[in-house]
């Protein structure tokens, strides 16, 4: 039957409206607040080494947060964001991926990439704006990307990264699609996963990332981390319908959500979406409920918009001693060794905070790299008389008046 | 050499593009099998498939969100805005992505693979929104590049060397020219050094300079000058950033006059930058005020299209009054 508006062919006779919150979209909960596994509900399969690598790095993701929150109190950093009460949300989804998968984050997924590997050096060098860090000085610290490692570098605006991870999967899906039926020919061996907030769920950009990645059939894992807050404003200040699932329906999109405080479930529906996408060649959505339990940057101080009972309910569901309660239980981790690992993690991130912070800034060169792949004549010519005027007066730029050539 | 109008022209060099890389791909508003609402794109759909050369939903921000993304990832992107006027949704994709990409990274991921094509400017009775000029909005932009054709063998050379270059540039198309220009083009791929202004014709007593389809109007205005036994030289700056500071100051060093002409309004209209640069290279060679001879300040209108726009007749009087001064 010829269809042009392209909807479902189904008719009826009595008025009725659909309610706005129809579909009662159900949260996906595998581990018990006590590391058991809940009635009902099977365990993904996790071998030891992937369980003990991701519970490694949530522990890891918790202590650098703790120390670097505590060097912008201290004035050593300029700027710090924590995944407080997101460790699992971000570390389990990234462990469900190939290693060359692409990530395109928002911000607070520092845990994807450590996951990845990303070396505590890198962290510091980054976050010290170092002439050490891959982004050579040039964002605000925690605006990490490794190229290496498949990890977008961070940019600031909220949701740009949607339809670029669209973008992104759409060419990485090109070399399987049959050049003469355009249908999928073989199974997409990467894809990209797309982090963002229920506030940048907002943007125009969502809506465009996710209608783009439908219509063109995209193997995105859109990952929406709904954690309650977009800086001070609460989520149903953010939106009236049922979360940000329900637009996944809206778009035609393959849509589940899952309590991202539970590492087992965040685990097993990001490995069962990476699936649809990879072996169907489309987009799916993974909405993950958290509480942002930190702050939303050290620039903000929730104490005014959200209360003391209110955080201290979600701090007694801390998502890394629920994972760590079902590898108690499975034998996998000892407790005095845990402890012992995170005395030792302590002292290395403080030695590599006291290395990072000595290192020198970028070389003056570094401010007019890489605006083009080479620098445009006008440039150069600002560059050269930029050089002049700091030899002229070395006293007032120190940073960088001893190493120009 | 065949004989083509501007969209052939545009449409050989997307064609040897798509030819070229297996994954090179065009995507924008009714690109596909309609081959664009000016046609550009035409029969390039059945070439190459749906999966190279597709519409898109009606998403400014989303075409140039895509196609960071997809040029970020390696393929080539030739993204199509239908009208210049509609770019505005994606501003921040471009100014705050595709520019700042290679940046902010340092230099860890890129977008050099984008090129943006967007038929730009008036003539064709489209009123506020179908005939805006917003190259200067860009050109306040680091990291993007800028290229206007002014006839069909340009826009082929020149359209190939913004898919060749490793930035993202956006390459505005005269939409008025599309049809109405015809010259010879060859059917073989070449390509026009970007960043490169063209003396069109040499002259001795004022330089005249535009780009685009203000090329035109420059040439009719240098016809009646000469007439009056003024020489012009004339130049299209082709590429307005980075721009070719170099040619222009030459020729202005030579002639001591400049005139500058665009359709945009004139107020922070992108001749403002080259009247600023040019009366410090050519201080004192200058014989007279570096006059600009743009659209008004006021949105593009639509009855009053003929009184708007810098004609030949008001660059004509433009000449004068630099001659006379």
């Amino acid at each position: 039957m010829i269809n042009p508006n392209n909807i479902s062919l189904n008719i009826s006779h009595a008025l009725e409206f659909i309610d706005g919150h129809a579909l009662n979209i159900p949260t996906l909960k595998i581990l018990g607040d006590n590391g058991e596994i809940l009635d009902g509900a099977t365990a993904p399969e996790l071998d030891k080494e992937t369980a003990l690598k991701i519970y490694s790095t949530m522990r890891f993701i918790r202590l650098l947060d703790e120390r670097m929150q505590a060097a912008q109190r201290q004035g050593r950093v300029s700027f710090y964001m924590q995944c407080l009460g997101e460790e699992a949300a971000v570390t389990a989804s990234a462990a469900a991926l190939k290693h060359d998968d692409m990530i395109m984050a928002q911000y607070r997924e520092q845990a994807a990439l450590a996951y990845r590997g990303f070396s505590l050096d890198n962290f510091m060098n980054q976050m010290f704006s170092n002439e050490l860090d891959l982004g050579k000085g040039r964002q605000m610290p925690i605006h990490y990307g490794s190229n290496e490692l498949n990890y977008m570098t961070i940019s600031s605006p909220l949701g740009t990264q949607i339809p670029q991870a669209t973008g992104y999967a759409y060419g990485q899906k090109l070399n399987h699609i049959d050049a003469t039926t355009g249908e999928l020919a073989s199974e997409i061996d990467n894809v990209t996963i797309c982090y963002f907030g229920e506030g940048a769920a907002s943007e125009g950009d969502f809506h465009a990332g996710l209608n783009m990645a439908a219509v063109h059939k995209a193997p995105v894992v859109f990952f929406a981390r709904n954690n309650g807050y977009a800086i001070s404003t609460p989520a149903d200040e953010q939106f009236k319908g049922d979360g940000i699932a329900a637009r996944g329906v809206g778009y035609g999109i393959k849509t589940i959500r899952v309590d991202g405080t539970d590492t087992l479930a965040v685990y097993a529906a990001t490995q069962a979406a990476r699936k649809i996408a990879a072996e169907q060649g489309e987009p799916v959505l993974v909405e993950s409920i958290a509480y942002r339990l930190g702050a939303h940057s050290t620039s903000d101080d929730p104490s005014g918009y959200r209360s003391k009972d209110e955080e201290a309910e979600f701090r007694a569901a801390c998502p890394i001693e629920r994972f760590k309660s079902w590898l108690l239980k499975q034998g996998w981790l000892n407790e005095a060794e845990d402890e012992a690992a995170k005395d030792k993690i302590r002292e290395e991130i403080l030695a590599a905070l006291k290395v990072a912070e000595k290192v020198q800034k970028p070389a003056l060169e570094e401010l007019v790299s890489d605006v083009y792949d080479t620098p445009i004549p006008a440039l150069q010519k600002q560059y050269e008389e930029l050089k002049e005027h700091i030899k002229q007066h070395p006293e007032a730029y120190p940073v960088t008046a001893g190493r120009i050539k | 050499m065949a004989k083509m109008n501007m969209l052939h022209a545009i449409n050989s060099a997307l064609d040897i593009t798509m030819a070229e890389h297996p994954q090179a791909c065009i995507f924008g508003e009714d690109v596909g099998y309609f081959g664009g609402v000016f046609r550009a794109t035409s029969g390039l759909q059945e070439k190459y498939g749906k999966h190279r050369v597709f519409n898109t939903p009606l998403t400014e921000q989303g075409i140039l969100g895509f196609a960071n993304g997809i040029a970020a990832f390696g393929a080539p992107a030739l993204a199509e805005i239908q009208f210049a006027d509609y770019i505005f949704p994606a501003f921040d994709q471009i100014v705050n992505e595709s520019a700042k990409f290679r940046y902010r990274s340092g230099n860890e991921f890129n977008v050099g693979n984008l090129t943006i094509r967007t038929p730009y400017g008036g003539g064709i009775a489209g009123g506020l929104y179908h005939s805006q000029s917003p190259e200067a909005y860009f050109a306040h932009t680091p990291g993007l590049k800028l290229v206007v054709p002014r006839n069909p063998y340009q826009a082929k050379g020149l359209l190939r060397a913004c898919i060749k270059d490793d930035n993202p540039v956006i390459f505005f198309e005269p939409k008025r020219l599309y049809r109405a220009s015809v010259g010879e083009v060859p059917e073989e791929d070449y390509e026009i050094e970007l960043g490169k202004a063209e003396v069109v014709k040499e002259g001795s007593d004022v330089t005249l300079l535009a780009w685009g389809a203000q090329m035109e109007i420059i040439e009719q205005a240098s016809d009646k000058a000469e007439e009056a036994g003024i020489s012009c030289e004339i130049i299209d700056l082709r590429s307005i950033l980075p721009w070719d500071v170099e040619t222009i100051a030459k020729s202005v060093t030579k002639t001591g006059r400049l005139i500058i002409s665009h359709e945009a309004p004139i107020t922070n209209g992108f001749g403002a930058e080259i009247a600023a640069t040019i009366q410090q290279e050519c201080f004192l060679h200058l014989e007279s005020p570096i006059l600009r001879v743009c659209g008004l300040d006021t949105p593009y209108p639509l009855a009053l299209e003929k009184e708007y726009v810098p004609d030949a007749l008001k660059v004509f009087s433009a000449i004068k009054k630099s001659v006379e001064f």
